[in-house]
């Protein structure tokens, strides 16, 4: 288990004040300039050395992410930093936490990752739900503004930055960094074709670095204790620590920081208080949001919480959100209602998924009552399939591979369930 | 995303009040001066509170006129974003999130009592004129399932008696304190074994 002496987020169960002054005691803002003073290069190293992942869902090395900015700044087209906190994954909930209980770590890693990427504006893109985190957050904006850490000449670095609070409305799809960008610039959020990338053609046509809350709130730790410190957790390419959020079926639903790693069971049974009746009463976890495809029981016995271990298993770690599902549910209709939420949020720009969602959701309602034929399975599974990279964005991934995941662990299951059903008809 | 419930009695104008103006002067200064365009989600915001939490055609329109924008525009966003609503809803308009996380730990016991406490159909107003109630995709708070959230504020950590409770004190104008009803702060477990505090 990870030592409280090696956690980062020493308020995540929001014990001391948000405020600035509490913050400080607690490391935030100490030596930012000195970190600054080292300049761009040694920044972007150090997150580099840290081998840390973006925490968002696609885990994409974050070092090698502001590394693509331009080293140039054009004239007429300034460089941004775009903060996603469109937490929006069902079985997510670890950035409002780091909103309400450690909004100043969060606007310490702007600070740094835009000085990093030559941006000195950052709109933090913050759900539209989440509006009493919103007002949390700009209390602690308006706080770091007065402090002079923030907006002109920011520590006293010569560096401006000034940061912004953009509202979303409801959309999952704004999650996507692409939509999150259309979506700022005041159109409906819909993703846009890539290339070009957001890093060279971004928010207003211009360089763009789009990144998940989590992964820049560690970023100023990573700074301050090296990048060494945050490879030394977990193994290679799999590094530091990680929120978890373990939702569903267990004792005590938490939101927890661990090391990348850590076997789920210890996971579960540890922070989460075990599964309901034990955890031979487990059916299946969903490891990191509904996006990423269930794990049977069998897997859950011995997998790791790591980026590469869930790819080995068909499966990924995407946001850690850990949605456990016990023995007394119908795991049909768990995904039936997966599907609806795929179905309710599809943009409706690409056809096999504005389409196909609604097949999908369809077909699961039917079998979910035992009304379909067993060939349909194979159906179900060829629509996942016209979906699956037949889109602009990966939200055509993010819901086929929740069914496909159903298909592959539990077959047998709805196999015996549409013959039973079947056979009594006739 | 879905099809929007689009109000057929709607007042003939709209003008943001003098308030309003004024915030509205401070967020155009958020973005470039020739990126306008970029404040409608924050304005479409603003009309809602104005307008008992609707937002009427014509205050389409006049943001329309604010940010030089082709109306169709502004109604392109408002109906392809979910929080912003086209017809009358409840003074307390209560979401309930029944995504799998949340229907895991009950969700549809909430939504029963919902057309119990509160209207027999989703989206229509209570007998007493005063709630209504929707079913809502994932809110991120899955660790403090079963949730709903009513206006801006969330209730957590719902179960039926505190759900009952919460529905009562709509009728009473009497809210209990939102957030977590089993008393956590954030989304701490039951038993700490981190960062114990001494």
């Amino acid at each position: 288990m990870l030592q409280d002496k090696d956690r980062i987020f020493t308020n995540l169960y929001g014990d001391f004040g948000r405020d600035i002054v509490s913050a400080k005691s607690r490391g935030d803002w100490k030596d930012t300039a000195a970190l600054i003073a080292k300049g761009k290069d040694w920044i972007i190293n150090e997150v580099k050395l840290s081998e840390l992942r973006g925490r968002g869902g696609a885990g994409f090395p974050t070092g090698m992410k502001w590394s693509f900015a331009p080293k140039e700044i054009k004239p007429g087209r300034p460089h941004y930093l775009i903060i996603n906190a469109d937490e929006s994954e069902p079985g997510t909930c670890k950035d409002r936490d780091i909103i309400r209980f450690e909004p100043q770590k969060l606007i310490e890693g702007c600070l740094i990752a835009s000085y990093a990427i030559g941006a000195n504006t950052c709109y933090i893109y913050i759900r539209g739900e989440y509006f009493n985190e919103s007002k949390i957050l700009q209390e602690a904006i308006n706080e770091a503004y007065k402090e002079g850490l923030i907006g002109k000449n920011a520590c006293g670095t010569g560096f401006d930055l000034d940061i912004h609070i953009h509202l979303g409305a409801g959309a999952y799809i704004c999650g996507e960094e692409t939509a999150l960008i259309e979506s700022i610039e005041g159109n409906k959020g819909q993703p846009r074709l890539k290339p070009p990338f957001p890093a060279l053609v971004g928010l207003y046509g211009c360089p763009t670095i789009v990144n998940n809350v989590e992964t820049i709130a560690v970023v100023p730790t990573i700074l301050k204790r090296g990048g060494k410190w945050f490879a030394s957790f977990g193994r290679a390419k799999n590094t530091g620590t990680k929120i978890f959020c373990i939702s569903g079926n267990v004792n005590n639903p938490c939101n927890v920081e661990e090391e990348m790693g850590i076997p789920l069971k210890e996971l579960i049974e540890k922070h989460a208080g075990g599964v309901v009746g034990g955890w031979e009463n487990l059916q299946a976890v969903i490891p990191g949001g509904s996006s990423m495809p269930v794990l049977s029981k069998k897997i859950c016995d011995t997998i790791k919480m790591d980026f590469d271990s869930l790819v080995e298993v068909q499966s990924g770690l995407g946001t850690a959100g850990v949605v456990v599902i016990d023995k007394s549910q119908d795991i049909v209709k768990c995904f039936a209602r997966i599907a609806r939420f795929y179905k309710h949020e599809s943009c409706g720009q690409c056809t096999p998924c504005r389409e196909g969602t609604g097949w999908m959701w369809r077909m699961l309602e039917r079998i979910n009552k035992g009304d379909a034929d067993v060939q349909e399975i194979d159906m179900l599974m060829d629509v996942t399939k016209q979906i699956e990279g037949h889109t602009i964005c990966a939200f055509g991934e993010g819901a086929s591979w929740p069914v496909q995941g159903l298909l592959r662990h539990f077959r047998g299951e709805i196999e015996q369930r549409l013959t039973f059903k079947n056979k009594k008809i006739a | 995303m879905s099809g929007k419930h689009v109000e057929k009695n709607q007042p003939t104008s709209f003008e943001f009040n003098s308030v309003n103006l004024e915030k509205i002067n401070k967020i155009l200064k958020k973005y470039p001066s020739e990126r306008k365009k970029s404040a409608v989600m924050p304005l479409l915001d603003i009309a809602q509170r104005q307008h008992d939490n609707w937002i009427p055609y014509a205050a389409i329109k006049k943001i329309a006129e604010i940010l030089e924008m082709p109306h169709i525009k502004v109604y392109e966003v408002a109906t392809f974003y979910s929080m912003y609503n086209l017809a009358p809803v409840g003074k307390y308009f209560v979401q309930v999130c029944t995504t799998t996380p949340c229907m895991l730990r009950g969700s549809e016991k909430i939504v029963k009592l919902c057309k119990k406490y509160i209207s027999e159909k989703e989206g229509q107003l209570s007998s007493d004129n005063k709630a209504s109630w929707v079913e809502v995709e994932c809110l991120g708070a899955c660790v403090s399932a079963p949730m709903m959230q009513i206006n801006d504020d969330f209730f957590e950590d719902l179960n039926e008696e505190t759900a009952i409770k919460i529905f009562e004190g709509i009728k009473s104008d009497q809210l209990p304190k939102f957030g977590s009803q089993k008393g956590r702060i954030g989304f701490e477990p039951n038993k700490r074994l981190t960062l114990v505090k001494n």
